[in-house]
């Protein structure tokens, strides 16, 4: 009969903190990501891997070797790979002639895959190209997905989030006004295409406090075409979207606001005896010594039943 | 009136210098200022786009980032360390996380309980000092067996026990046992985490399968669970009753050994001898504080005996008229301390 087997615990105390730090927590910070290349990786899949990678650099890792795998075929590598860089987000880049300039992007969930997109780099301009000043790296960029076929089609629609996912480092509370210095766009047409642009702001001076926006293009500029994906299960997808409690705010109880605006608030108070209420003192009124010793009798019982009750109750 | 005309003229030039930041669309962009991400559902044109493509979704993107920027520069600003910043609300698009959330532990059978009576866990010193090896000797480890080891290095056997046993063979008996017992407890606490059910006695069945004896076991279990031990069950033809080892106590009525075989005399009188020998060698123990304790009490008592029966002194008592002589005590008597409680007759101080 095999015994049930004893949790593995770690030997040493910096194997500990390992394993602690990759424990799940409830409030995540950003998610880390890992860029590799398949099988064949033409110069241009490489090269806006590595644009990206630069895009998103404290948080990523750019791995150079070549790995023989095929993601929508065997995705094990790539698990193992994200559990190894403890990264949620990947991209993989390829080149075959039925599928030229392959490029995969993904994320997992509890270091399994969750979605894996496949997009073709139909044309391609490096961000080495544009000779221009460029954004300071790690600011927040603002993200604009252009076109209603974002909404309408269902491999876009995921693919939208998982952009988001990918490009929008990480929530904030605060952002500096003249740190927004950077706008990625997505327009997709209804043929699948989906314009990837980025462009640099330079705020003018329009007479007013908001400014007027103009743009720069920096680079990368990349047209891709969306080919074959993989997407998460409602459940599996529903599940990995679940927020913690943590994070969720506490509702307080018997407040609300009318239309104007106006607090109200509920109270529930207790009811009121008005057999021990004290009113206007008058000689008149004065209890008798015969009344007194009566209440005080009555007093003297009720405590005693109260007593034996709680004996009961215990 | 000129003047006025005049100001508004110069306004109007001031303003045509400025590009306008406002822009027209036919559908209004969903925002989520806490992400800075805009999606725009109005239709492309997609002529313009085929032709001019590059200049199309730059003028398109100028002009969703100027609404984005716009509402972004609406939110309430604060000043930190010599920059303005914007406090972002919530952001409304839910991304999925990288890890499940956390689940809190399952609590232990004791946890569960220490927590029903309140009770909290004490921390102990790390180390403590041996008054015997005058040392500070820590709570577990090498140092903790190395000083054990040095303080019993003879351990006395006990009145009641065989002056042959081997104590120290005794205690790491008992320490395996302990040892077991916490492993057990472990393993029960993690079915239990798992929901998993286990048999009260004995080892859980792990395959699915029960196999051939163990069948045969319960149906002899189950054959014998009646009133009378299952004298009237029916049999089926050619069955056998469940046999091999542990099989025996299981099966109710049939917990009697074999009875023993008569013995040589030899072997009865040892027995007996024994049997004297323990008895013999039991010997009361002494509890010194509890004899001692008693023996002062029957004193005390005797004392205050004689002292009741004696007849009082000529003279020598100081009476207070109307004092009981049976309720003196040397206190004095003390007021309510403080507690006052006047419709209640108290025996206080008399004050004059």
């Amino acid at each position: 009969m095999p015994v049930l087997q004893r949790i593995k615990k770690p030997t040493t105390r910096k194997g500990k903190k390992v394993l602690l730090s990759k424990e799940p927590k409830p409030i995540e910070g950003p998610k880390q990501s890992i860029f590799l290349q398949g099988r064949n990786p033409s110069e241009r899949t490489r090269k806006l891997l590595k644009d990206i990678y630069d895009l998103k650099k404290p948080d990523a890792a750019y791995l150079s070797r070549k790995n023989d795998f095929v993601p929508f075929e065997d995705s094990s590598l790539i698990e193992k790979l994200c559990y190894k860089k403890e990264a949620a987000l990947f991209g993989v880049g390829s080149h075959s002639k039925k599928r030229p300039h392959n490029i995969v992007l993904g994320r997992t969930f509890d270091y399994g895959i969750l979605d894996m997109i496949e997009l073709g780099a139909e044309e391609y301009k490096a961000m080495s190209e544009f000779h221009n000043i460029k954004v300071l790296a790690g600011s927040k960029p603002c993200l604009l997905f252009n076109g209603p076929a974002w909404e309408l089609n269902q491999d876009l629609k995921r693919l939208k989030s998982l952009f988001s996912d990918f490009f929008h480092r990480e929530k904030v509370e605060t952002i500096r006004l003249q740190g927004l210095e950077h706008v990625l766009s997505f327009t997709a047409t209804d043929d699948g295409l989906i314009y990837f642009r980025s462009y640099r702001i330079s705020l003018k001076k329009s007479g007013q406090r908001t400014p007027r926006v103009e743009l720069e293009e920096i680079g990368p500029s990349i047209d891709f075409k969306l080919r074959r994906t993989k997407l998460a299960s409602d459940d599996l997808y529903k599940e990995a979207c679940k927020i913690p409690r943590e994070m969720k705010p506490i509702k307080k109880k018997n407040i609300s606001r009318d239309a104007f605006g106006t607090k109200h608030g509920r109270i529930h108070m207790g009811k009121q005896d008005i057999n021990r209420l004290q009113t206007r003192k008058m000689k008149g009124l004065k209890k008798t010594t015969e009344e007194k010793k009566k209440i005080l009798l009555q007093k003297k019982k009720d405590k005693k039943a109260a007593k034996q009750k709680q004996h009961v109750e215990v | 009136m000129d003047i006025v005309n005049e100001i508004l003229e110069r306004e109007q030039k001031k303003a045509d210098k400025y590009k306008p930041i406002t822009v027209e669309k036919h559908l209004e962009l969903e925002f989520d200022l806490g992400s800075l991400l805009a999606s725009d559902t109005n239709d492309l044109d997609i002529k313009t786009l085929k032709t001019n493509k590059d200049s199309y979704l730059l003028a398109l993107t100028r002009d969703n980032a100027q609404l984005l920027l716009n509402k972004v520069w609406e939110l309430p600003t604060e000043r930190i360390e010599e920059a303005i910043v914007v406090r972002l609300p919530q952001p409304t698009t839910i991304l999925p996380r990288a890890k499940p959330v956390p689940v809190p532990k399952p609590l232990t059978k004791w946890q569960e309980f220490a927590k029903a009576k309140g009770i909290n866990k004490k921390k102990k010193d790390k180390l403590q000092w041996d008054e015997q090896l005058q040392k500070w000797v820590p709570l577990y480890g090498f140092k903790k067996t190395a000083a054990e080891k040095e303080k019993n290095w003879l351990i006395e056997v006990p009145q009641n026990l065989d002056p042959m046993t081997d104590m120290y063979e005794k205690k790491a008996g008992e320490k395996s046992e302990k040892v077991a017992k916490n492993e057990l407890q472990r393993l029960k606490n993690l079915a239990r985490a798992k929901k998993v059910k286990i048999p009260r006695v004995g080892l859980p069945v792990t395959s699915d399968k029960a196999s051939a004896t163990q069948l045969s076991t319960a149906a002899s279990v189950a054959k014998a669970s009646t009133a009378s031990l299952g004298k009237f069950q029916d049999k089926l033809p050619k069955e056998k009753e469940a046999r091999g080892k542990g099989v025996h106590e299981l099966i109710p009525g049939k917990e009697r050994k074999r009875k023993a075989p008569i013995p040589t005399p030899a072997a009865e009188k040892e027995y007996n001898l024994n049997l004297l020998d323990n008895i013999l060698s039991k010997r009361p123990k002494i509890d010194m504080d509890k004899a001692v304790a008693k023996s002062i009490n029957e004193e005390e008592v005797k004392r205050s005996h004689e002292k009741k029966n004696m007849k009082p002194g000529l003279g020598k008592r100081k009476t207070q008229g109307k004092g009981n002589a049976t309720n003196f005590s040397a206190k004095k008597p003390k007021a309510g301390k403080g507690k006052r409680a006047p419709n209640k007759k108290s025996t206080g101080r008399k004050r004059r």
